[in-house]
Formats: structure tokens, sequence, C-alpha cells
């Protein structure tokens, strides 16, 4: 059978298919629609936790207790999820452990446009990444083969077009898995520096495995056709790169970290002009200059901000343009807002007004930064607003800490900023902190992530579905 | 081949329904369909769109400038933000209902005149005001099902293909509704 399936949403389906029995994450946009999906099989244990961080962790002990185990987040999630990774990239994994990351480029819900396969390269994890629904599905299957193949937590790396396009999918069965036997192994999975010395030893010589590996396997393929440009690329922009030159060469890389080298130096012998197709960072570009690999074009041609499209790739390679007509007057543009009686809005009506230093903080929130409330002054990341409503009044004093107040929504209270309240408990802090309680997490569409109250993710999936 | 069709509008006006229903039909044919929109922060009221694509074999999602054979547009501002994705030879089918956004509720901007009228010297453009068919269909709410209606009447697939993936995509107590607003549509 063949369904339309959202990218996220075969992500599920991989999940389900791998014989994935836990899933832990907490939402962000584009990522989000994974662990609802994923719910939806009864075979599979899936629940928000309170961030990022607690959701890789748990994942890493249900793999240890031998389950095949999944995390997903947004890009910035692993930054909050980056300390529990980069230690299990030493520890290893007993079951499978494939953490999703979604990258945002474009930044259509994001605060920054970070680009996560420095992660995968800094973690010295491998990386798969896969440009459609059909992919999502089985570069899961692949990354769960690759995690236990090679003792390591996996990443499958996605992007909002890739999590949020459709396209027709074909379903298997599940490949039920039994627990692995948990064996107590405290030189490995203790990382106290004796052990975690040898470790790194370890974590070196899976990385060579993997190196050999990516020359070989089938998630990197060559498509030859015209040889006047060979193109080299991955995920979303592979679609791209067939869409404005469908008769060109091309190299798809679906394994993206680590990268080949003997490989990618094979295709660009065989084309005239190699050019690099990436979105965000030329991680892919500066992996062959360091190899010593001709590059024709990269980001020379598309920049590093936001997405590229076929168009950007038409015009970057001097190809025509499809005709079309402006219109002559300016639009006016349509920012979001929140929604009509939405309880934030009163609030952001009164600290406007009382014209307050307002030290905001990322949720629904976050609008009434825009006109017509322009109401806050700072958003940095989730949690920030305490910590920087701490900093900001011990430098100012009494005087301006009675007109500053932190903003911050219950689902990133519960994330991050407990810590902080924590903090202006214990050195004494004058700053005021208002909670903006709606009992939900509004911004990633309603999730009951925050565990003071509310069903978890798998009662949430079987309402809303 | 691949035909390329975009739905804009605005968060909240029932886009993601049409784009589904739209799916439903095309794969019914045997079509490789793709679909694209975003979702997050744009529909809480901001501009959205969706891009629906099918052929023999589609390779990207996203539909890009003067590359849409059609635009079915639920707002007619936002029928002006994405004319320029319009193909040469292509058709605008746009609902005439206006949504003020925020810069021009606040006041800083003016809600622009006479865009059906400019856009008309433009292209192929044909005006629906589906907001009035939908009421008379039984509910403001089936605006994207009386587009749709519309969108039909242009696309060579017959009028049962609609109905069924109509059956198949509403709920059940809807259904009469909702096949009176895509006759509607499809008669205007
Ligand atoms: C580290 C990190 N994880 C996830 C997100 C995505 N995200 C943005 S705001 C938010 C939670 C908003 O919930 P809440 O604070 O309750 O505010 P509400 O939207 O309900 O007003 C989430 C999950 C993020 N920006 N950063
Ligand atoms: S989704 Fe909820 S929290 Fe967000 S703007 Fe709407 S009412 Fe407010």
């Amino acid at each position: 059978m063949k369904k339309l399936m959202l990218g996220n949403q075969a992500v599920a389906r991989g999940l389900y298919e791998a014989g994935c029995r836990f899933v832990s994450s907490y939402p962000g946009t584009p990522s989000t629609e994974i662990t609802e999906q994923a719910a939806l099989y009864d075979e599979i244990y899936a629940e928000w936790a309170p961030n990022e961080k607690v959701a890789a962790e748990s994942a890493v002990g249900a793999s240890l207790a031998g389950a095949r185990s999944f995390c997903a987040m947004k890009h910035v999630g692993f930054n909050v999820a980056a300390d529990p990774l980069f230690t299990a990239s030493y520890t290893g994994v007993n079951g499978g452990l494939v953490v999703c990351v979604a990258d945002d480029p474009g930044m259509h819900s994001s605060q920054n446009e970070q680009d996560s396969r420095h992660y995968a390269i800094a973690a010295k994890l491998p990386m798969v990444e896969p440009s459609d629904s059909r992919e999502c599905r089985d570069f899961v299957k692949a990354a769960y083969e690759i995690s236990e193949r090679f003792d390591t937590p996996a990443v499958l790396r996605t992007c909002t077009r890739v999590a949020h396009s459709q396209c027709l999918v074909e379903l298997h069965a599940r490949d039920e898995q039994a627990l692995k036997p948990y064996e107590r192994n405290p030189q490995k999975y203790v990382a106290a520096p004796a052990n975690a010395v040898k470790r790194h030893v370890e974590v070196e010589k899976r990385m060579e495995a993997l190196r050999t590996f990516a020359e070989t396997t089938e998630l990197n393929r060559v498509e030859m056709g015209d040889t006047a440009i060979g193109f080299v690329t991955s995920g979303t922009c592979y679609l791209y790169v067939k869409e404005a030159f469908p008769e060109a060469s091309v190299l798809k890389l679906g394994l993206v970290n680590p990268l080949p080298v003997k490989r990618i130096a094979d295709f660009a012998a065989k084309v005239e002009r190699l050019i690099v197709v990436e979105e965000l960072d030329g991680v892919i570009e500066e992996h062959l200059r360091r190899n010593g690999i001709r590059v024709d074009g990269g980001k020379d041609l598309f920049g590093y901000l936001g997405e590229l499209s076929q168009n950007k790739i038409r015009v970057a390679l001097g190809a025509a343009l499809p005709a079309y007509k402006a219109y002559d007057e300016t639009v006016p543009g349509r920012p979001p807002v929140m929604c009509p009686g939405c309880p934030h809005r009163g609030l952001f009506t009164v600290l406007s007004k009382l014209k307050l230093t307002v030290l905001g903080d990322i949720g629904c929130y976050t609008l009434g930064s825009g006109a017509p409330l322009n109401a806050v002054d700072s958003v940095l990341c989730m949690g920030a607003s305490i910590g920087m409503a701490h900093g900001y009044t011990k430098m100012l004093g009494e005087e301006a800490a009675q007109h500053t107040v932190a903003v911050i929504g219950d689902s990133t209270f519960m994330h991050s900023g407990i810590t902080g309240v924590v903090n202006l408990a214990y050195n004494k802090s004058i700053a005021t902190v208002l909670v903006l309680d709606n009992s939900i997490t509004g911004m990633t569409g309603h999730q009951q992530a925050e565990p003071h109250h509310g069903p978890d993710a798998a009662e949430r999936a079987h309402l809303s579905y | 081949m691949t035909t390329s069709i975009m739905i804009v509008g605005v968060g909240g006006q029932g886009t993601l329904l049409a784009s589904k229903l739209l799916g439903n039909v095309l794969i019914a044919q045997g079509y490789d369909v793709k679909l694209s929109e975003v979702h997050g922060m744009s529909q809480r009221g901001g501009s959205v769109v969706t891009y629906v694509k099918y052929g023999d074999k589609v390779y990207s999602p996203i539909v890009d400038q003067g590359e849409a054979d059609y635009i079915l547009s639920f707002e007619i501002l936002e029928s002006a933000r994405w004319i320029s994705y319009l193909k040469e030879g292509g058709v605008l089918l746009t609902n005439t209902q206006k949504t003020w956004p925020m810069p021009v509720i606040t006041g800083a901007m003016e809600y622009p005149e006479g865009i059906v009228e400019k856009l008309s010297a433009m292209a192929d453009v044909q005006a629906v005001d589906a907001l009035k068919l939908a009421e008379q269909a039984g509910s403001p709410k089936a605006v994207n099902v009386v587009l749709i209606g519309v969108l039909s009447r242009r696309m060579d697939i017959p009028e049962e293909a609609w109905l069924k993936a109509i059956e198949e995509t509403v709920p059940a107590k809807f259904l009469e509704l909702n096949k009176k607003a895509f006759r509607l549509g499809r008669e205007a």
C-alpha cells in the first residue's frame, strides 16, 4: 500500500518498521510531528520530556536497556542535548539509538539558522540526510543498522522542506526487534576519565571504519548523465538540482558524516565542472577542498543564507529563468499574530503601556515583540529571560529592577527556566519573573509537553488524530 | 511533465484541507504527487502557502517564481503577493475576500485598491466571492471546498473523482454541505 506521507510521518513509520520501542522528545518545529505520529503505534512507547537533554538521556537509557530507541528535536534542541550526546558517542549503544535533528534554513519558525552537520562532525557521530518522505522512512532503518553495527548513536538530519513535504511512501511490515540483553560493562558505560581515555580510541577507530563504509554505502549514489556539469549535493538540494538540471550528473550524498573521499574524487574526474550545492554552511565543499578535490562552484555561487530552490540554482549557473510578472505595488506584509482571545494579549498590552523593560523568552508570547504591541526588549533562547533579568538587574540596581520583568511561558519554564529561578534565589536576585501559564505548549501546536499537568504524547496523539 | 499548483491564503483559512483534498484526488488518478507546506509560526494568522505538484515523476516539492500552472488564492492581497509565481499562460483563481493584515489594522499601511483589475490585466484571472457561496452552501468554513470546486473545472479530472475525494476527506456529518459547496464553486 502507498500513502501520501509527511516527512515527519514517514520518520515515525520508519521507527515503527525498524522495530523501535522507545521515543522521548521535546517539541520543536519542524520536528514535532515525528513524536506525535510515533505515539499512534501501539508497539512504540512515546512521551514528551521537559527538554531535549532529558529526552536524549532517556533514549540513551532505553538503548542501554537493549531497545531500539529514538529522540527528535529541532536544530537548537541539539544545543540543549549536546552534553549527553557528545559522551554517548564515547559509550556507544546497546539497542540502536537514532537522534533526529531538524534544521530550519530560512528560519520559518526559529531564532537562528545553525547547521547541525557541525555537531555530527564535532561529536564524531554518523549522520544521514534524507531528501523526501520515502527516504525518511528508509534512512531511519539505515541509521539503526549503522548505530548497531558501529556501536554509536546515529543522527538523522532533516530540514523544514523534508519534514513538512509529503510524497508517496510504500508501507512495509514491522521488523520486530527483541530487547538486547543488558550486560554490565562499566569500562564502556561509565564515562570516567580512565575509561573515557580508552573509549576515545574506540571512537577514532569507529570513525575510520565509517569513512571506509562511506566509500561503498548505497546511501551515497552516483547518477551519471551529461558530464558538462557534475553536482555534489544532499537532502532537499538534490531535488532542486534534479528539477533545475534533470540531465546533469549528480553525486547524491545520503551519509553526510563522514563523507567519502575517493568516491567524490572519482566523480569529480568524470565531469567538466564540479558544483557543490548545499544549504547553510559549506560543509561538503570544505571537505572537498581539504582533500584536494577541485571545486568549480559552491558557496561563492550560493552563499550561506536561507533556503535554496530550483531557481536559485538556475540563476547561479547562468541558466534561463521561467518568465513571470510581479505585482508592481508594495503589498503589505502579513506577519503572524497572537490568536484572537489569546490570554497573552492582555498581558502584553499592559507591559507595553507601562513601558517596562521586558526580557522575553521563546513561545507564542514572542509575538508580543511585534507591532502593535512592541513590548519586548530581548529574546535569546528558551529559558534565557530569567538568567538575563538576573544579570541585567544586578548591574543596573533596584531602580531599574522596578521597571524590568522576565516573561516566560510554562513549557519554557519547565524546559530551562527552573534552574534560572534557583539561581535567583541563591544569588539573592531582585528580578521579577512572570510565568505565563496557559497549560500548553502553544507555539509548536499545543502539546502537553509540561510534566506539571496533562496527558503524555501518546494520550494526546490519540485525542487529536 | 509536472503540473504545479499553489494554494495561498491566511493562516486559519483552511488551506491545509484544500491541499489534502487535492492530493487525494491526484493520487487516485495515479500520479506521482508532492505536497509541501510550512507549519509553525505562519499558522498564527500569517501568510501561508502550500505547493501541490503532480506528474509522472516529481522532484522538487516547492514551486518557484514563474512555475505555477494554477494559483488558488483564498484572499485577494495574497493573490497580489504570490502572482509572480504564476507561469506565463497560467491561471489565477482567487477569492475576493479581504482579510486585513496587521500593518493595515495598525494604520501603518493601506490595503491596496483595485487588485482584481490589476491582476486581470496581467494574467488569466477568475475572481469568485467564495465566502458568499460557502454561506449559501451552509457554512462560511466551506470556503476551501468552494475554491476546490472552482479549480476542478479547470482540470482534466472527472467530477466523480472530486466527489469521492471529498467523501474521503471531510467528516461524514458535513458531507452534504461540502458537496454543495463544491458544486457552487464548480459552477461559479
Ligand atoms: C531548545 C529549543 N527547543 C524547542 C524550541 C521550540 N519551541 C519554541 S517555543 C516552545 C515552547 C512554547 O511553550 P510555552 O513556553 O508554554 O509558551 P506558549 O507558546 O504556550 O505561549 C518550543 C517548544 C526552541 N525554540 N528551542
Ligand atoms: S496558540 Fe495559544 S498561546 Fe499561541 S497565540 Fe494562539 S492562543 Fe496564544
